[in-house]
């Protein structure tokens, strides 16, 4: 699965500040009948963002024409629950190519940098700063840097810097997966598999 | 140097380790499902490229299968076009399938036990989070993603950073009415649902020396819902007694060469854990949950906790009560239920429904109550027959449903509707998890039955 190289970005942010934030919410199973990657952002956050009767609900952030972006910022434990990558996929088919947040579940951290949407890990003082800087200008620019693996609120300067390994920063950077390189191993495994005792 | 269990399987699957990223680990076992495969295929297409070991990977229909009329065309033309999408997909690679209406046919995690395809040793995934099931038998099991789907099949291999360590200890024996359910979510609201994230989980200590298979399962599989990555319980004789002659499992001298083998797994004396916690089993009661997530449960008798004794922010936790229709400091005894659900690869499994007809037997289904009771698969269907339980469950006013993961999810037709409360022997409690607006509360079979023939919620203990 190519995807656009991530460099720096700088953009305004979505807040969304909910904890626990669970993988059912962001994509409900109902959704995952596709044999096909494609349209899963018409329904990214379905039952916050709209009524029985497919009406906006006014006061879901994601329905607010202040907030716009290409960050998402959430609260603690984002993306717990189910391992379904369709929601990571409804993240990037939103628009968004970087979630924040002070901790992230496992198997969405990696589903995200799986399909080049960047997971930024930060302190639980950065984010509420985060938040608060969104809520009091939604025109707040972040820059989420990958090579320098940093993340700035541009309109006071203050930055964080967060982790990623060095393999996955040069995925990310490169639009490249790890079936690339998993193909370029496959002498290597398959060794591995013959020797294998059980 | 001294190793835990989950260092012994984990570091014999390495095939190389990454400078500065992951460990590319090879995977014995592929489970797959009609959900999260069609796109990885589609994407082995995509590249040109085929599947690695066919023979390592097992296809079986189950998210999305009806519970009722098997035998005939799937009426929903979404879910109609996945099934055919993994059949298809299998045949095409060569894969096993067992589809709707096969006799292996079931729930993934239920499937794979049963039929021996879990040994101890193994690494085991499924694009499923309940993969953790697994690890019940000494085996490293866990949920992956799409990609990670498409990896494997093209590989055999994933890329994963090796988790840390952490060995969580029920020590003492379990009170009567208390079963392996109650003992995860006791385990899960103590830590929360972020507590054992970026860890593997051993369960050591008397209760799960003592715990059945599908007990140790019921535990393993709620691993994800604390966050953890897997848990794992050591093989031990009760782990022997159940795989020997299943399908799959080895025969004669590849089993003796097999159990020689297993018999080493285990976690060395000395062994370091990142992290460690121990529990009283006897302290642990009939457990149920109250808000949005398996972390917000309390034993049955307890009230529902004030925001100021939870962790978490106050506004996610009065959204979550708000959900649900509850107030802080209620008592959940005496609550009203319209849906019933035992099921899923929680507690859809043979034991559940022994203890779910011990409790029903000689009472009568509450009339306002909806019950399903969804078999884990054909082989526990089979069994629910030949064991007289179906005759008890007739007889009290209940019927049985074809298997399939049903309600727990509610991608078939079994959804709970908008602001009915379910008391579920399933997984997740989320926010319309068993239906839009559905009200979820998780607990054990018991606590299952107890509400089926009373209509509230009620403790099992005084029924039994």
């Amino acid at each position: 699965m190519a995807y656009d190289k991530f460099t720096i970005l700088k953009s305004t942010a979505v807040p969304l500040p909910i904890e626990n934030v669970d993988t059912d919410q962001i994509i409900p199973a109902r959704f995952l009948k596709a044999t096909e990657r494609k349209g899963f952002g018409d329904n990214l956050f379905r039952d916050w963002r709209y009524n029985a009767d497919n009406t906006p609900k006014a006061d879901f952030v994601l329905n607010d024409p202040l907030y716009t972006g290409k960050v998402l910022v959430g609260g603690k434990n984002f993306g717990s629950g189910s391992s379904r990558e369709h929601a990571a996929w409804a993240v990037y088919d939103y628009g968004f190519r970087c979630v924040v947040s002070s901790f992230f579940a496992d198997i969405f951290k990696n589903n995200c940098l799986n399909i080049g949407v960047l997971p930024v890990q930060v302190s639980p003082e950065f984010l509420e700063k985060i938040f608060s800087a969104i809520f009091t200008d939604p025109d707040t620019e972040l820059e989420v840097n990958l090579p320098a693996q940093t993340i700035s609120l541009l309109s006071t300067g203050e930055q964080e810097n967060f982790d990623i390994s060095t393999y996955k920063k040069a995925n990310l950077s490169n639009g490249f997966d790890d079936i690339d390189y998993l193909q370029n191993i496959k002498d290597e495994i398959q060794q591995f598999a013959s020797e294998l005792p059980f | 140097m001294s190793k835990t269990l989950f260092d012994k399987v984990w570091d014999s699957h390495v095939v190389r380790k990454i400078e500065g990223g992951p460990d590319v680990l090879f995977i014995d076992r592929h489970l797959i499902h009609e959900v999260t495969s069609p796109v990885a295929f589609l994407g082995l297409k995509n590249r040109g490229i085929t599947v690695l070991y066919p023979e390592r990977t097992f296809a079986t229909a189950d998210h999305n299968t009806p519970t009722i009329d098997q035998h005939l065309p799937v009426s929903d033309p979404l879910s109609a076009n996945q099934l055919r999408a993994l059949e298809e997909n299998a045949s095409a690679y060569g894969i096993r399938h067992w589809g709707l209406g096969h006799q292996k046919n079931g729930i993934v995690h239920v499937i794979g036990p049963e039929n021996g395809i879990t040994q101890p040793g193994a690494t085991i995934v499924c694009g499923d989070s309940h993969t953790s099931t697994h690890g019940a038998f000494g085996a490293i099991a866990f949920g992956i993603g799409t990609s990670e789907v498409e990896m494997v099949l093209a590989s055999q291999c994933i890329m994963q950073p090796k988790p840390k360590k952490m060995r969580i200890n029920v020590t003492g024996s379990l009170s009567k009415g208390v079963t392996p359910k109650d003992v995860a979510l006791f385990i899960i609201s103590q830590l929360t649902t972020s507590g054992a994230t970026g860890y593997f989980v051993e369960y050591a200590g008397e209760v799960f020396e003592k715990m059945s298979m599908e007990g140790r399962m019921t535990v393993c599989n709620l691993s994800i819902e604390m966050g953890a990555r897997g848990g794992m319980i050591a093989p031990d004789e009760t782990t022997f007694d159940y795989i020997k002659d299943r399908e799959f499992t080895p025969k004669g001298e590849a089993w003796d060469k097999a159990m020689a083998y297993w018999q080493t797994l285990k976690t060395d004396n000395n062994a370091v854990f990142d992290k460690e916690f121990t529990f009283d089993g006897s302290r642990i009661e009939p457990m149920i949950t109250y808000g949005t997530n398996p972390g917000m449960g309390i034993g049955i008798s307890h009230h529902i906790p004030d925001a100021s004794e939870v962790e978490g922010g106050v506004a996610t936790y009065e959204k979550s009560l708000g959900y649900m229709g509850f107030h802080e400091g209620e008592s959940m005894i005496g609550k009203k239920v319209d849906y019933v659900f035992v099921g899923s690869c929680t507690n859809g499994r043979i034991e559940d429904f022994r203890a779910f007809a011990s409790l029903i037997k000689g009472k009568k289904k509450a009339e306002a109550v909806t019950v399903w009771l969804v078999p884990g698969s054909h082989i526990v269907e089979d069994q629910i027959k030949k064991e007289g339980i179906l005759d008890i469950l007739t007889e009290a006013g209940f019927t049985l449903r074809q298997p399939g993961c049903s309600a727990c999810l509610a991608m078939n037709d079994d959804k709970v509707p908008a602001g009915k409360y379910a008391v579920s022997t399933s997984n997740r409690n989320f926010e319309g998890r068993q239906g839009p607006g559905a009200r979820t509360m998780l607990a054990s079979p018991l606590v299952a039955a107890a509400a089926a023939v009373t209509g509230v919620i009620t403790d099992p203990r005084t029924l039994i």
